[in-house]
């Protein structure tokens, strides 16, 4: 097991290693001079190039990249060059609606896919699988925007159970604060669900025409009881596969949802700064989402682990 | 009263007719074999009476076991007995037990189930300790057992209750023949011990031969002859019986052939495989899966090359092919390395497997004569050497417009040599070539290979795990154990005589028909 984590752990430092890279070189080459760009395109030379030197743009390419690695590993992001003020002040605020809704939407999704994915397995070809499968069909064809909009209409505008956008932040109270979550992480997690739901019932499916499975029916272990204690954890590496995948895309990908419900998130500060030339900011964002993903797939290869006993042995 | 009791079973699966007044009787203690061939409906008789029939079965007629009328009893009622009143052990011992619990966690669930009052991990431990599985700790993975470990956890699993039956269904037929010897005494031990009833499904009659008190042979789901073992296979009453027993003591008329020119040369042949490193700059170890092996095998000559599991006739069978790189020694075919790409016309491989050994998309025609890409020039007459093949393997010329789904699966091991051959290749081997088909095809296999060498001078290699099929159909036999070749020799000279102790062990553990009736 150690060995394994090890070797996973290698994995994501030469990982986030080339990511970083690769990132340097795409901002690098992305047209657009942050300088003339603070400045409109009436600036005169010499303004600009004081610009280029005060923000470091004037140094060589391989000392700006090591220094903004050096200053990442540090807390250290930059500064931005619209807003002047730290990246990591920016990046910090946005993250605290970001994350919490991404794991609030992971949370709902989970809640509503493992059930309904275990239902229709266990009643394969029947009218409630047929039904709960009808079900995820819909949920992963509506895009996740219109469906936000929906919510909005029926619970903000006709019920006003929730307001139609906008965060309260978190000092208004946890309570407060979730609630103006809630329609945004309905809105991601329902097609995420629907996709979990179905991968789970597929995986179960499989895991339900094993051998074992009929060695513990002649246990005296009835369908149900079976399907939870012998197929659900056989089940869960396609599972924990998916699952990982929607947390990186909750995190990054909310920047739709985000603009529907007016949410200063990271997705919209993502997007401002590209509209901006912020390329501190583009940088520094980008990174820390890949080091999200790639932190995310660790802990799902240590979570296969966890599952299946194989795994451990292999390495 | 008899322990389990069937009466007048049938059985239709969404429509089609499984089982026909099928009746059998078990007293407790006693041990019954239902024998049959592939689709005769063993396996069904016995999932009956565990009542874990696939969905869309409907059973008629009684199965009573204990008092209990089985088909008249609820879901509810039947988890009670399942595991408790009669427990079961199954064909595959690799994916019977489930890969991500701990075996001790599988048979305590037993336990727990149907015992909530016991101890189950110290019965756990008992039960294991019973089925010879002293040295394994509880917690041990299914994966870090061999395949014999593995099927006595599933027994232990199935008797952990102390059932009044076990129903145990071809239970040794994935194992190596000393392994199935061992669980076949292990079965008849625990049985008599217990004095529990053991319904044994199996098509081995060399194995119920062995075990089984009584015997009721079964095809197309009905009963066809029943009665005591000892009598059933000394005088066998119905003509299917009868062919049943022929078929599994076959014994083909080899041709004497000239074998005076070497053909294959085998010398010093090394094939280690690297193994994944433990320390990251420490050289990887390796793992020798065939250890200087040297054979010659001559022109005309039929020779046979037997082992367990893992021994690596496998590997050295794809050495021979070409297939794989060895790390010392030379094999050539008339002089030329097997490695060369003009060796490659003068070999043809028939496989086990004789479904998933063909293209389900292609026509016969297309299928049998994909060696002559291996010519230099395809031949002008490819039609009638395609017809003049199947002629060759027993089947007609109309066949080459078919598709392999069409035929059976004796059939489709025709089609297979019919490929092999119809580039006349100067050695054929038969890698388990016979091993997956029913006794009765079988032995029609078997003659087709005789016949067609008295047709073409064959010469080739036969690899089996099956030392009675090895032992009719070759001049020469081979002993291979642990990637060394133990003992060679003429074929029945070895089986009469064996000098190595690991071929007596493989001969004595072989489940042989008793004399009388050969």
């Amino acid at each position: 097991m150690l060995r394994y984590t090890f070797k996973r752990l290698l994995s994501l430092i030469v990982s986030l290693a080339i990511a970083s890279l690769v990132i340097f070189a795409v901002i690098e080459v992305a047209p657009g001079d942050p300088a003339s760009f603070m400045l409109g395109i009436n600036a005169a030379e010499d303004t600009l190039a004081a610009l280029r030197a005060e923000l470091g743009l004037d140094q060589p390419k391989w000392q700006r990249y090591l220094a903004w690695v050096g200053g990442m590993m540090q807390g250290d992001f930059g500064t931005s060059y619209q807003y002047r003020t730290p990246v990591s002040e920016m990046i910090a605020d946005r993250l605290w609606v970001s994350l919490p809704l991404a794991l609030y939407a992971l949370t709902l999704s989970t809640l509503i896919a493992f059930p309904a994915g275990i239902y229709a397995a266990s009643r394969r070809g029947k009218a409630g699988d047929v039904s709960v499968m009808g079900a995820t069909q819909i949920g992963v064809a509506i895009p996740n925007f219109w469906f936000a909009m929906i919510l909005v209409l029926i619970f903000a505008i006709n019920l006003r159970w929730f307001s139609a956008g906008g965060f309260t932040g978190w000092d208004e109270g946890v309570w407060a604060a979730m609630k103006s979550l809630t329609l945004p992480a309905i809105a991601l997690a329902l097609p995420q669900a629907a996709i979990l739901a179905r991968v789970m019932r597929s995986a179960l499916l499989d895991v339900l025409d094993e051998d074992f499975m009929r060695t513990a029916r002649a246990k005296g272990l009835s369908r149900a009881q079976a399907l939870r204690r012998h197929g659900l954890r056989n089940a869960m590496i396609p599972v924990l596969t998916i699952l990982g995948l929607q947390f990186s895309f909750l995190l990054a990908g909310g920047i739709i949802i985000e603009q529907v419900f007016y949410l200063p998130g990271l997705g919209r500060l993502i997007f401002q700064s590209i509209s901006a030339r912020d390329l501190i900011v583009v940088e520094s964002v980008t990174m820390l989402l890949v080091f999200a993903v790639i932190t995310v797939n660790f802990l799902v290869d240590l979570a296969y682990a966890a599952v299946d006993p194989r795994l451990r042995a292999r390495t | 009263m008899s322990l389990l009791d069937i009466r007048n079973l049938s059985l239709s699966i969404t429509g089609t007719l499984i089982l026909q007044d099928v009746s059998l009787t078990l007293e407790a203690g006693e041990v019954v074999a239902v024998t049959g061939e592939s689709g005769s409906g063993k396996s069904m008789t016995a999932l009956a009476v565990m009542q874990l029939l696939p969905s869309g079965a409907e059973a008629t007629g009684r199965i009573t076991l204990d008092g209990h009328d089985l088909l008249m009893l609820d879901e509810a009622t039947l988890c009670t007995l399942r595991g408790d009143l009669v427990g079961m052990v199954f064909q595959e011992p690799m994916t019977a037990l489930n890969p991500v619990q701990t075996i001790g966690a599988q048979v305590s669930e037993t336990v727990r189930l149907h015992r909530p009052d016991l101890d189950s991990l110290k019965r756990a431990r008992d039960v294991l300790d019973r089925v010879g599985l002293q040295a394994i700790p509880l917690t041990r993975y299914p994966h870090e057992l061999s395949g014999g470990q593995r099927q006595r956890v599933v027994i232990a699993i199935a008797i952990a209750c102390g059932p009044k039956l076990l129903i145990a269904d071809e239970p040794t037929t994935a194992l190596d023949v000393t392994t199935q010897a061992q669980i076949l005494d292990l079965l008849k031990q625990l049985a008599a011990e217990d004095g529990m009833g053991l319904l044994m499904i199996t098509h081995d009659l060399a194995v119920v031969a062995e075990i089984a008190d009584r015997i009721t042979v079964m095809r197309g789901g009905k009963v066809v002859e029943a009665g005591d073992t000892p009598a059933l296979l000394a005088a066998p009453k119905h003509p299917y019986t009868q062919a049943l027993l022929a078929a599994s003591n076959h014994r083909v008329d080899l041709p004497d052939s000239n074998k005076d020119t070497p053909l294959l040369q085998v010398k010093n042949v090394v094939r280690d495989y690297t193994l994944p490193r433990t320390r990251l700059f420490a050289p990887a170890g390796t793992h020798r899966a065939v250890d200087h092996v040297s054979f010659d095998i001559r022109r005309g000559e039929r020779v046979g090359l037997v082992g367990e599991s893992g021994c690596g006739k496998s590997t050295l069978t794809r050495a021979i092919l070409g297939l794989e790189p060895v790390q010392g020694g030379s094999i050539t075919l008339d002089g030329t390395p097997v490695t060369d790409s003009s060796v490659r016309r003068k070999m043809q491989v028939v496989f086990q497997d004789p479904y998933g050994s063909f293209n389900p998309r292609h026509l016969v025609a297309r299928l049998i004569s994909e060696p002559f890409h291996l010519l230099d020039t395809p031949p002008k007459d490819r039609d009638a050497r395609i017809a003049a093949a199947l002629n060759d393997v027993g089947l007609s010329p109309e066949d080459a417009q078919k598709y392999p789904h069409q035929f059976s699966g004796g059939q489709r091991q025709r089609l297979a040599i019919a490929r092999a051959l119809i580039i006349r290749p100067e050695l054929v081997i038969f890698d388990e070539a016979v091993s997956a088909l029913d006794v009765s095809v079988r032995a029609q296999i078997l003659d087709l290979i005789a016949d067609l060498c008295r047709q073409y001078d064959l010469t080739y290699l036969f690899i089996s795990h099956d030392l009675s099929v090895v032992r009719t159909i070759t001049d020469r036999v081979m002993v291979m154990q642990r990637g060394r070749i133990v003992e060679q020799g003429e074929t029945e000279a070895v089986f009469g005589a064996a000098q190595h102790p690991y071929t007596r062990q493989l001969i004595d553990a072989a489940p042989t028909l008793p004399e009388a009736i050969t």
